[in-house]
């Protein structure tokens, strides 16, 4: 069996389903925000397979390159948030992070 | 095709082994006699004092988000290099404006201070 | 002969990816999470090249395993306090969590088998740089000289949110 469009697409579903559950089932912010990592990875694979094998050119890969951009920043700026949680409430557990709640 | 990247695989195969391989060799040749004295952190120095674990500064965290700003920068200006010759001056003006605006943060966060190291 | 070891060699990636992102969501020890996130980025940025990108398989190595790691590293040693945080809730969410996401894959698997996938005829691998730094250049202008101004902001925002020294929590 040639390794085609599918392959791809099964790895990047399997990617995209890991980080979803990690998101969801971690507490610890700085996890949820590896889940994350896991998600923008499994849509670039998806944008890189797709320009690959469906379109001519090659602007899937710039979309992947600036969601990389994007993901840099996302994750300078979630950190930071992180950072400064850690600051007011000595705990990175998001469910600690409640003071908003009626 | 991928011939090209034969080396890079044989690189990363020999790098995985080589690493593999010292910890199996150096855990089966390695001669194991441990005396309290031996397993202190510092064998002949000053016993540490507190928890190892002490938290670093945060500066260290803004030191590397300066870094991969950066970073991103050189990433973009590799392929603009690469036909640099077709672009000419637009090119050129194209990529300074980028440069600009990513300096426009560094002088900000050199003015707050934050790379003061204190 | 040499498709067998192309085919290999694909499925090591393959397994690569998706063996260290599980261990990146299921270890218990934040720090394990984070080496095994390490190895699936290298193993993206391979599958990157068995896709003829090879522009963004160094750059994924760049700046996901040079830069949003290291973050992700700093961010990890800046919070931890000695074995205290659960990383994990509560088995009570942990299973609706792996149900759900199991729907959601099975949907996904549907899709990619039952799509009739229009693929245009199988090309040559080619370098790409060059190709990514015109369209850079002319199509994708707005966007690159955009990404700039975003990561002036994001810049700007974290050192306003972290210019507080981070103090060690008191232990009393």
């Amino acid at each position: 069996m040639i390794i085609g469009l599918e392959h791809y697409l099964f790895i990047s579903a399997i990617l995209f389903s890991l980080g979803l559950f990690g998101v969801l089932t971690r507490r610890n912010a700085v996890s949820i925000l590896m889940g994350i990592e896991l998600i923008l990875n499994a849509a670039n694979l998806n944008f890189v397979a797709f320009s690959r094998f469906v379109t001519i050119g090659i602007s899937g890969q710039l979309f992947a390159v600036f969601v990389i951009i994007l993901a840099a920043a996302e994750a300078a700026v979630a950190l930071a948030i992180i950072l400064a949680l850690y600051q007011n409430i000595k705990s990175v557990s998001v469910d600690e992070a409640d003071a908003m709640k009626g | 095709m991928l011939n090209e990247y034969l080396p890079i695989l044989i690189l990363f195969i020999i790098n995985i082994a080589f690493a593999v391989g010292i910890i199996i060799f150096s855990h089966f040749l390695g001669p194991r006699k441990s005396s309290a004295e031996k397993l202190s952190p510092y064998e002949s120095g000053v016993p540490p004092v507190g928890d190892t674990r002490i938290r670093f500064s945060v500066k260290f965290y803004l030191i590397a988000m300066l870094f991969i700003v950066f970073d991103i920068e050189v990433v973009f200006m590799y392929p603009w290099a690469v036909i640099f010759k077709k672009l000419g001056l637009f090119g050129f003006v194209e990529m300074f404006v980028f440069i600009g605006i990513l300096l426009i943060g560094y002088v900000y966060v050199w003015k707050k201070g934050a790379l003061k190291w204190e | 002969m040499e498709g067998i070891i192309y085919k290999i060699v694909f499925y090591l990636f393959a397994v690569l990816t998706v063996g260290s992102a599980l261990v990146v969501v299921t270890s218990r020890n934040i720090v394990h999470s984070a080496f095994a996130l390490l190895f699936t980025f290298f193993g993206v940025a391979g599958l990157y090249v068995f896709l003829s990108a090879d522009f963004l398989a160094a750059t994924q190595v760049l700046i996901y395993v040079g830069g949003i790691l290291v973050l992700i590293l700093f961010g990890v040693m800046l919070t931890r306090k000695v074995f205290d945080v659960k990383i994990f809730s509560g088995a009570g969410q942990v299973f609706p969590a792996a149900v759900g996401v199991a729907v959601i894959f099975f949907l996904l698997a549907t899709v990619i088998v039952k799509t009739p996938w229009h693929l245009v005829g199988e090309r040559a691998m080619e370098p790409t740089t060059a190709e990514i730094g015109k369209l850079l250049m002319t199509d994708f202008l707005l966007p690159f000289e955009v990404a700039s101004v975003v990561l002036l902001a994001a810049l700007v925002g974290a050192v306003i949110l972290i210019r507080k020294e981070v103090r060690p929590p008191k232990v009393d």
